[in-house]
Order: C-alpha cells, then structure tokens, then sequence
C-alpha cells in the first residue's frame, strides 16, 4: 500500500453521474491526517455527493454511476471487504440534525450494539466519552433515558456528532453541520471540532465561508463538481487566491 | 470500530452469515404476490380447462341465454343472461352510489372540520365492515318486504334489492378514494375560485370535479369492481331468475351467485363443474381490466 | 363597509344550501349503519345470551346457540392471520426498504392490486383447486384457512407498506452512515417504530376474514358439525368446521320454521364482533397516534 505518509484520503479522477446528468467531473485531491480541510462552495456544488461517495452511502441512492479511485489509507474503498467496518471508519454529520428515536444513551449506544459490542461496561464508558465530546454531556447526563428525538435542534445536532463518535472514526465528515442550529452552538461545536483534530481527519463541508477561514488548515473550492482551486486557507482567503473566481466566491460577488 | 475484540468479531461474522439468509427469506416473501396471482389463475384455469377446449361451444357460452347445465336432455351452457344480471345489478348500483358516495366525499372533504371529519370517516369505516351475508340476510329479510310494500310488486328478491345492498357496500371505498383524490387538489385552486366571487356550487362543480377527476373515476372503477365481485349479497338477494331483467323488479342472477349456488351440486369433474370454473375465469379477467385500469388511473394522478 | 348587503346574503344561504345537501348525502350512510345495527339487535333481542355463544346448535340448528360456529370463525381467522400476517409484513418489507424502481418491482405491485380485487368466489374456486384438491387437503379447516389468508395478504402489504414508509427516511440515513446493515436498521428503528401501523392494518383483516363466506364455502366450512361444548380445542385441523358467516347463510336459506329471532341473533354477534374489532383498530390507531415517537 504505497501511499505517501500524512495522506489519510486520495481522490484520483473521480466522476459521479445521477442518471445521464454528471454532477462531478474528474476531480483529484488529497486530504492528510489531522488536518481539517475545509471545502467550500455554493449549492449544488457536489460537495455532498462527494463526502457520500468516501462512506459509500452513494449506493443507497438509484441510479448513481460512479468512478474513479478514492483510497482511504491506501485501500480502495469500492474495494474493501467490510463496508460496514469502513463506514465505522468514517464519522457523518448531516446537514439536518437528526434524533433517533430510541433514548440518548440508546442513540450513542447504537452503532457499537450493531458492531456487536454488548458488555454494559464497556458502552456506558463509551457513551460518556462520546457524549463529552461532543460537549453535550453536562446538559443531558441526568437525563439518558429520555427520547433523543425530543432534543433540541442545537441538541440533536450534538447527538449525532457524538453517534459518530461513538464508532471511533479516524475521519470525521462534517456536511454543513450548522445550517439548522443556533450560532451559539455552532461555537461549541467548532470548539469540539479543533479539539477532535488532534485524533482524526476532518472534512468540513460548509456553506458560511468564515467557518472554513476559522477552522480549516486547507481549503478546496469546488463549483459545479469541479475543483476551483484547493490550497492553505490564509492563501484561498487572500487578495491573491491563484484563481480569480475562489476571490469573488469568498468575497460574495456570486455564489 | 478501533479495537473490535474477539466476541464482536464473532457477532459480526454471525451478522454476516445470517443476514443474507433474512434478505432471502424477505425477497420471496417479496415476489409471493406474483406467485399468488398466477397461482389463481393457473388452478381455477386448470379445472375448468379440459371442457373450455373439448366441448365447449365459445360462441353459444358468451351469447345465449340459455343456461340449463342439469338439462337431462338438451343441455346449453349460455351465461349472457348471466352477464346481464351481473351487469344491471351493477350499474344500477353505481348510478346509486357514485352521486351519494362523491356528495358524501365532498362534504367531508369541503365542508367538514377535524372532529365531525374523523367521526364521519369512522362511521363510513365501520359501514365497509359490515360482512355481505350480513347485507344478503337484510337484503332477504328487510329489503325483500319492504320493496314489495313500497312498490306494489309481487317479488322483493331482484334487481333492485341487489342494487341497494351493493351501493351501500361500495360507497364506503368511493368516499375515502374520492376524499384523497380531493384532497390532492392545491388548496391554491380553492383559494383563487373564491377569490373570483365563486360560489360553493360552482367552486365543486367548475373547479374541483373536473381537477379531481382522474381520482374520482379510479374510485367509481373500484366500486365497480367491487360489485362486480360481490357473491353472498347479490346471491341471497336477487332471486334465482336466469334471464335479462326488463325493469328493476325482475329477479335475475349474476354470475358469482350462479357459481356459489351451483358449484355444490355440481360432481366434480363433471362438464357443469368445469363450466362453474370458466365462469371464475371469466369474473377473474373482467375484475383483472377493471383494477388495472383504476391502479393506471391513480398512477396518473400521483405522478403529477 | 362591510355591512351585510342582498348579495352577500344569497351567497351565505347558497353556502347554507350546499352544506345541507352534501352533508344530507353524508348522512345517508350514517342512517343506514345505525338503522341496521339497531335493527338487528332489537329483533335478536329474545335470544341473546352468554349461553347462546357457548351452546352447540341442536334441533337441526333451530335451537341451542352458536358455539360450534363461534369456534369454528376463532380457528379461521387465527390460522389464516398467521400464514398471511407474516408473508405480508416481510413481503412489504421487501417492497418499501429493498426493491428498487425498476419494472421487475412495478409488476409487482400491480400483482398485489389485482389480488386485492380478486373477487371472493374465485378465491374459493381457487382453494378447491389448488388445495383442497391439488394438495390433497380436502375440505378442512386447513384449507380454508389458507384460502382466506390469501385473500387477506394483499391488504395487509398495503397498510405496511403504509406503515413503514411513515418511518422518515433520515432515520435510516443516520443508522447506514454509523455502519448499520440494511436489516440491523429494519430490525432496529423502522419496524418498532412502524409496529403499530402494521398492527393497525392486521387487525382490521381479522374482521374482514371473519365475515367472509364465499371462500370458505367449498374449502372446508360446513353445515353442521357436533363439537364438543366449552372447550377450546374441539376442532382438529383436517377437520372440516362450522362458521359464522355460514351458519347465517345457512340458518336463513336453508333451515326451516326457525324462530324468526336466530338468524337475527346471528347476524348480530357476527355484526357485533366485526365492528368491535374495527372499533379496537380505530381505538389503537387514534391512541398510538397521541404517543408518536417524534
């Protein structure tokens, strides 16, 4: 598995087409451990598409052709023997904060459970870490039991973050997690995301281009499925980006 | 997961090995549907097959009116008369139905508000409920004495008792598919009738009707198929006449009766058992045309 | 400005005019359903009893009660909901969380529309050919009981499929992205979250198979059987067996110089039993929507 050392993803040439229409077209780019690398860009961009391709939940929809190689730690992903095993591998937080219905403990619990992990001791532990992590635990630690769908939106948002944490993954794919959530949590969640760098890869797709200046080492920019520019962020967010549009995108003359 | 141990490594393999196993088991259940249907056909096919190809005269089947199948000495196997009873029970029943179940639609659709709305649609539940024997034994018992008070006739056991009892078990399904195709229509319509001055009366009968009117039509073709297909009511209660009624009062019999009421007496394998068959095939395609044109028709609504 | 002016007022009486008539059309089924449950039980008055449920038939069914009958429906529709309520959840749980959109998949909800318009008749000529013949059952309560539970399949794929497509699709979504398979998701969120619905669906069959007659006439229902009083297992599955809905036809074409309230009294528990499990399916359907999960 060659693979250059400090590349936790390689996307070679990839291409994604809903029926006849290609929605991405021929994109390549690395992302390396423990970074967060942001990627920017207006709707229906691809963005989501892509980060469903990295966990192969792309299949779940009709009528998807996709190519290309996209390697995660030097494997292919269309290659690998366990799906399952590589979505545990990669963390997703969707745009729309989702409880599910079972209790809060339930809902943490849930992806261990189905991994076939049932020792009592060993998920509470688990619950708790994930919980603390995703920096919701003081606020529902007396309270485990109650359903996760009765949260608040900011809540369920966290929930899901700590559901993916709960499968310990060494990516972290963040789809535009503060669209339908409070500004003040999004903070703290910002703040759990530059903590969680330190153990993971973060992807953080997102549409409020400040968040990508605060968070991410580097930044892509992808317009209409095709790579714009990817660099640092200081130089995407600068006057001198090496492509004129990543200027007028940042600096909201479209988009 | 990091560090899978041993007993989740094992759990996952068993997840592996039994899951395809359930998917298995899902998937046929899947296509049993198919199965079952061909199933109908190929078994009632099968009875009746042997005599439909060695035997029996197509042509005098579909077009007379003779059906003597225990003649000892000249028997005709013709069900037109048959056809006609099934068919003036039929219509008469929807030309009952269709005004009351769509004036019943509406007013739940247009005119009702939440609790009177859901108690009505209740009500109308429980109507469906009610069993067709139960219907035939009032149709035998109420219907039968009353008709012949109401209408001075000699017999109450015809084609109107059966088209009563058939209307009131049809119009529960033309009122609930009438109210959702209803429904369907943007409230947007309504708003702007109103806002030109319509009236209630020109707002149902300009606007909504014609708007609804691929899910109404599919809701009159299930009520039809639905009469149709109705055995013990119409058995109990149109008479045993096998001939083409010339007004509403004559008793007639319709092909499901025909095959309820003679199949018992029929030996089997007997040429008069096979026809009983031929006659299920025949309700089988008709009731088959009818579904599957109503199904296209909703289809067609749901797709815009 | 805005006083009460003639034409407003025409327009309110028109409004007024078209409320009466649809809503008499409305009451036009209301009326019935009352009128005939209240007839019934007012002529079936005389003999309604808990002795009249649990006493055999005697007198060539002109006297006694309806036990065997009784019995013989319980055995029928609870064979015939074990053999379709299964196949018919699984088989909408196929349809609504595996099949794609593909014409393999439009086939076959076309098939389950047409099964549910097979006419009741040719169900029973179906349940003589294939099994009471074909599979060498004979008439028995076996065979009926199949017949009957394919006649009900059909509805109960319609009311999960119902059911489980209330499940929103985020649900899912958030389970396949932590690594659930298809099935741990199904087994997991959608059918516990969906029970209730497919509860809904079947017990609304259970009052449908108990009033049929067509299908069971010829399959293994019967004029008359001796069973043995107050004991639950009289009937044995090869056997043929005596039903309600039967014994209404029965009583009131073929039994003569009956008292005229039997086949009153019939009518009324069969009419009695049907809507009070409608009414228990309605009743769950209204309570488990005040207890919705999100």
């Amino acid at each position: 598995m060659l693979m250059e050392p400090g590349k936790k993803i390689e996307v070679r040439d990839l291409r994604l087409a809903y029926g006849a229409k290609e929605v991405i077209h021929g994109i390549s780019f690395d992302a390396y451990r423990n970074e967060i690398l942001g990627i920017i860009g207006p709707a229906q961009s691809g963005k989501t598409s892509l980060l469903r391709c990295f966990n192969r939940t792309i299949e779940f929809t009709p009528n998807v052709t996709v190519s290309g190689v996209i390697k995660v730690d030097g494997q292919e992903v269309s290659r690998v023997r366990n799906v399952y095993e590589l979505r545990r591998k990669i963390g997703m937080v969707a745009p729309l904060p989702v409880g599910l219905p079972l209790s809060i403990y339930d809902n943490v619990a849930f992806a261990p459970r189905t991994a076939g992990m049932r020792a009592k001791s060993d998920l509470e532990g688990l619950v708790e870490k994930c919980l603390r992590q995703a920096a919701l635990w003081d606020e529902v630690k007396d309270r485990l039991d109650s359903l996760g769908t009765k949260l608040s939106g900011g809540q369920q948002q966290r929930l899901t973050i700590a559901r993916a944490l709960s499968h310990q993954p060494e990516i972290l794919c963040l789809d535009e997690f503060s669209i339908a959530i409070d500004p003040v949590t999004t903070m703290r969640i910002e703040d759990v995301l530059k903590e969680l760098k330190k153990e993971m890869t973060i992807i953080l797709v997102t549409n409020l281009v400040q968040q990508a200046r605060r968070l991410a080492a580097r930044t892509m920019f992808l317009w209409k499925g095709e790579i714009i520019e990817i660099g640092p962020t200081e130089v995407i967010f600068s006057d001198k980006p090496a492509n004129r549009k990543t200027y007028e995108y940042v600096n909201g003359i479209f988009g | 997961m990091a560090q899978p141990n041993s007993d989740m490594r094992r759990r996952q393999r068993w997840q592996r090995l039994s899951e395809p196993v359930i998917e298995t088991v899902i998937r046929l259940c899947g296509i049993s549907s198919i199965v079952f249907v061909f199933g109908i056909f190929f078994f009632v096919f099968r009875e009746g097959a042997g005599f439909l190809f060695k035997g029996l005269d197509l042509s005098q089947f579909l077009t007379s009116t003779e059906w003597y199948p225990t003649s000892q000495s000249n028997v005709r196997y013709g069900v037109l008369a048959l056809i006609a009873g099934t068919f003036s029970v039929t219509v008469l029943a929807m030309l009952i139905a269709v005004p009351f179940g769509l004036g019943a639609a509406i007013f739940v659709s247009e005119f009702c508000g939440g609790r009177m709305k859901e108690t009505l649609k209740i009500v109308i539940e429980l109507l469906a409920a009610i069993p067709s024997v139960v219907w035939g034994f009032i149709g035998l018992s109420v219907m039968n004495p009353l008709i012949q008070d109401v209408f001075h006739v000699p017999v109450g056991l015809n084609v109107l008792n059966g088209a009563i009892l058939l209307a009131l078990m049809s119009v529960p399904i033309m009122v609930s598919i009438g109210e959702d195709s209803l429904k369907a229509v943007p409230d947007s319509y309504r708003e702007a009738a109103l806002a030109l001055g319509a009236t209630r009366w020109q707002l149902i009968y300009r606007v909504l009707i014609p708007a609804a009117k691929n899910g109404l039509l599919a809701a009159v073709l299930l009520g039809v198929g639905r009469a149709v297909g109705e055995t013990m009511a119409v058995l109990m209660a149109t008479g045993h006449a096998v001939n083409i009624p010339k007004s509403v009062f004559d008793p007639v019999r319709t092909l499901t009766a025909t095959i309820a009421a003679e199949l018992g007496e029929a030996s089997a394998g007997s040429d008069h058992y096979q026809v009983l068959f031929i006659i299920g095939i025949l309700l089988f395609s008709i009731t088959f045309v009818v579904n599957l044109s109503a199904d296209l028709i909703v289809k067609g609504i749901r797709k815009k | 400005m805005f006083t009460e002016t003639p034409l407003i007022r025409r327009k309110l009486r028109n409004e007024f005019a078209a409320k009466c008539v649809f809503g008499l059309m409305a009451l036009a089924m209301v009326i019935p359903l009352l009128v005939i449950v209240g007839y019934l039980f007012w002529k079936a008055f005389p003999l309604l009893s808990w002795d009249f449920l649990v006493t055999n038939p005697t007198n060539g069914m002109r006297k006694g009660g309806i036990w065997s009958a009784f019995l013989g429906t319980l055995y029928l529709v609870g064979i015939s909901l074990c053999i379709s309520a299964p196949i018919g959840v699984l088989a909408a749980v196929y349809l609504n969380e595996y099949a794609r959109e593909n014409w393999f998949t439009r086939i076959i909800n076309l098939a389950v529309v047409n099964l549910a318009g097979v006419p009741s008749i040719v169900h029973a000529l179906f349940g003589l050919g294939a099994f009471v013949l074909f599979a060498g059952m004979g008439r028995s309560i076996i065979a009926a009981s199949l017949t009957l539970s394919i006649m009900t399949l059909p509805v109960i794929i319609a009311s999960t499929k119902e059911a489980l497509s209330a499940v929103p699709i985020s649900f899912r979504e958030a389970c396949w992205n932590v690594g659930a398979s298809r099935w741990q998701t199904i087994r997991h969120i959608v059918l516990p979250n969906s029970i209730s619905g497919i509860l809904t669906g079947v017990i609304l069959q259970v009052s449908r198979t108990a009033g049929e007659t067509a299908p069971i006439m010829f399959t293994g229902a019967v004029f008359f059987k001796k069973i043995s009083e107050g004991n639950l297992f009289a009937y044995n599955l090869k056997d043929q067996c005596m039903a309600l809905s039967m014994h209404l036809y029965t009583v009131t074409t073929q039994v003569t110089e009956a008292p005229a309230a039997l086949p009153y009294a019939i009518a009324t528990v069969l009419v009695v039993t049907v809507l009070a499990v409608n009414a228990l399916s309605i009743g769950l359907r209204v309570y488990l929507r005040s207890r919705k999960k999100w």
